[in-house]
């Protein structure tokens, strides 16, 4: 895989400010997000993990530009987003959906199912009649019959229809691009087991490329080509899904797999890989951020922040340069690693 | 048609009819009226008011005696007598007339400042719920200054510095409604605007003005209408009481409060008499009350 990546990211960073007190003054900065860079490339399916406030639905937001980069850039197909000259957040969306996970909350309880998807085409201006004919159409797709469905409410619906409801709405303004945002983890297993079948379904047959966030490791190996791990607002690890789940080189990967429920009895877990939670973002460590958690961790971790892999490489617009390290690299940002970065165990 | 099993088990739609319901759906204000039909409550206090409002709204033609007329003859006639039913007051005017008449000014003046307050409190509240930031503080900090003064208070004051008159009541009112008004506005729309769809319906490329319509106004316009409803009967009774004091409605013209008033010094001769407008007070933004409760619990659904 050469060509441009579908979308790139470059050293994404928000902030949130926790204002207080009478003058409204900063109290405390969140650090949600912190230079995360990544590429997507069309066709794909990439799996983002991590532990609940390590910044995976922040990511998300960023990407459809619900909330405001404090900097670095977000490159889709090859034309920066909000950039003069880039693109411009409507056409964005246009190209770019996304599916929530709380599938009550993400529908109008006063619009039925037809209208919710139809939504998107209107506002974008495509006639009322087409555009409903539009969201019978996925609902078909999308499993259910558009005859029994189209005029229902979000109370009439179960879990698992609701959501079916949410991806035939993302998928109303045929977009390229679908982040499902811990899309099937409030689902019953059964039930979330279908809507996979449906997304995995729906992007064969729409030339889908899909950012699957989810703290469910499995789902996320079954689903994904390749897969990021983060933690505390930064990528620890990025690779092919065989190469992250087969070979881990971040510590905190390894430890996060290691606490994945295992079929065999032969490979019992035998004890708790990682203590406590993570660390306030308020006040990240220093260096590593997960040097507080690891086992491994030496002076240098403290003191230095391990670069991940390879110097990302220059933003590829379009025409431009293809940067070297593309999609089947292997990182990890850890100073074993990083032959000489001082760390003992550093080849 | 449904088909009921031999031992009384819950009965079953027939495929044709599921699928037909199915089909038509349940729209969420057919869900409401289903729910109304079966509060006897509401249904009774909601007859009630439109009698009330029929009996206001066709008074000449319920009526056979000039309201503002009276005779030295026939003053404080006890309830039941032969030509004036429900009596007559201090100055002998049929009490029923006045009653049916008074219900128009009443009525109006719970009404009308509700319903003014409604559109300019509700759509300063929608704004500042969901522009959120300066303007939201700006707005809702102007509020807060016209919610030092209990509602009472500042009706009075406003009356008492424009003078008394209908139209100034009713101006006062509205100005002492504007604030609950547009706090529970706020609110709602600052509760509806955090929600998921409205996120994904940004997502989806919308612009404010049909965001605004289709999601933020569908669920923030019930319960801004049931607050609404529920005012009402306060503004009936604060008209009432600035009538009393002598600051709303002017003699000779019919209001229950200023009805009430007139015929306080009566109360140890006729007391059933006297206590005619306040009976029609309480009777009336009971109802009202009642119903607003009934329609929240309506509309209230989470199923």
């Amino acid at each position: 895989m050469t060509a441009a990546p579908l979308l790139a990211t470059r050293n994404l960073r928000k902030h949130f400010s926790l204002r207080g007190g009478l003058l409204h003054r900063v109290q405390a900065v969140v650090q949600a997000v912190d230079g995360v860079s990544f590429e997507v490339h069309a066709g794909e399916t990439l799996g983002i993990v991590g532990e609940s406030g390590c910044g995976k639905s922040t990511t998300a937001r960023l990407l459809m530009r619900l909330v405001t980069p404090d900097a670095g850039d977000v490159v889709f197909d090859g034309a920066p987003v909000g950039r003069p000259g880039g693109l411009g957040l409507r056409d964005l969306r246009r190209q770019m959906q996304m599916v929530f996970q709380d599938s009550y909350a993400s529908l109008n309880p006063r619009l039925p199912a037809a209208m919710s998807i139809a939504y998107g085409p209107l506002v974008h201006g495509v006639p009322r009649s087409s555009a409903l004919k539009r969201a019978a159409g996925l609902l078909e797709a999308v499993g259910l019959r558009p005859e029994l469905f189209a005029n229902r409410y979000p109370h009439e619906l179960s879990g698992g229809q609701r959501q079916r409801i949410n991806i035939a709405r993302a998928l109303a303004l045929e977009p390229r691009l679908l982040i499902l945002d811990e899309a099937v983890s409030a689902l019953d297993r059964s039930i979330g087991a279908q809507v996979l079948n449906v997304l995995i379904d729906l992007k064969r047959r729409f030339n889908l490329t899909y950012v699957f966030i989810s703290h469910d490791l499995d789902v996320v190996q079954f689903v994904s080509d390749r897969v990021m791990v983060m933690y505390l607002g930064k990528v620890v690890e990025i690779g092919p899904v065989e190469e992250v789940y087969g070979h881990p080189r971040h510590p905190y990967t390894r430890a996060l797999l290691s606490a994945m429920p295992s079929m065999d009895p032969d490979h019992r877990i035998q004890q708790a890989p990682l203590g406590g939670d993570p660390p306030n973002p308020i006040n990240p460590p220093s260096g590593c951020r997960f040097r507080t958690r690891c086992a491994f961790a030496e002076d240098v971790c403290a003191r230095r922040e391990p670069p991940l892999g390879g110097v990302p490489g220059p933003l590829t617009v379009r025409g431009g340069l293809t940067p070297p390290s593309c999609s089947p690299a292997h990182d990890a940002a850890c100073h074993m690693l990083v032959p000489g970065s001082g760390h003992t165990r550093a080849a | 048609m449904a088909t009921t099993p031999a031992d009384g088990a819950l009965p079953l739609l027939l495929p044709d009819e599921a699928l037909a319901r199915a089909r038509a759906g349940n729209s969420y204000w057919k869900n409401v009226w289903e729910r109304l039909r079966e509060d006897k409550v509401t249904i009774a206090v909601t007859l009630v008011l439109l009698a009330i409002i029929l009996l206001a709204v066709f008074a000449p033609l319920v009526v056979w005696h000039d309201p503002l007329v009276g005779s030295a003859f026939t003053r404080l006639k006890p309830i039941g007598t032969e030509r004036h039913w429900l009596g007559t007051d201090e100055v002998g005017r049929d009490l029923w007339a006045r009653m049916v008449y008074g219900g128009r000014l009443s009525l109006l003046c719970g009404v009308l400042p509700v319903f003014l307050a409604l559109l300019a409190g509700g759509s300063l509240g929608i704004l500042a719920g969901f522009t959120g930031g300066f303007l939201n503080s700006a707005i809702m900090r102007s509020m807060d200054v016209l919610y030092a003064f209990p509602s009472i208070l500042l009706a009075i004051a406003i009356c008492g510095i424009l003078g008394s008159g209908l139209g100034n009541t009713i101006l006062a009112l509205t100005v002492t409604f504007i604030p609950p008004m547009v706090r529970i506005s706020e609110s709602v729309t600052a509760q509806v605007r955090s929600l998921d769809f409205v996120e994904a319906a940004r997502a989806s490329g919308s612009r404010t003005l049909p965001l605004l319509r289709y999601h933020v106004l569908n669920n923030v316009l019930g319960p801004i209408l049931v607050f609404a409803a529920s005012l009402i009967s306060i503004s009936m009774i604060l008209a009432a009481g600035l009538s009393f004091l002598g600051l709303g409605a002017t003699p000779p013209h019919p209001e229950w409060g200023l009805m009430l008033n007139n015929l306080r010094p009566a109360i140890w001769v006729a007391p059933m008499t006297a206590a005619l407008p306040g009976v029609m007070i309480f009777l009336t933004s009971m109802s009202f009350n009642l119903m607003s409760d009934g329609l929240r619990q309506a509309m209230d659904v989470r199923l």
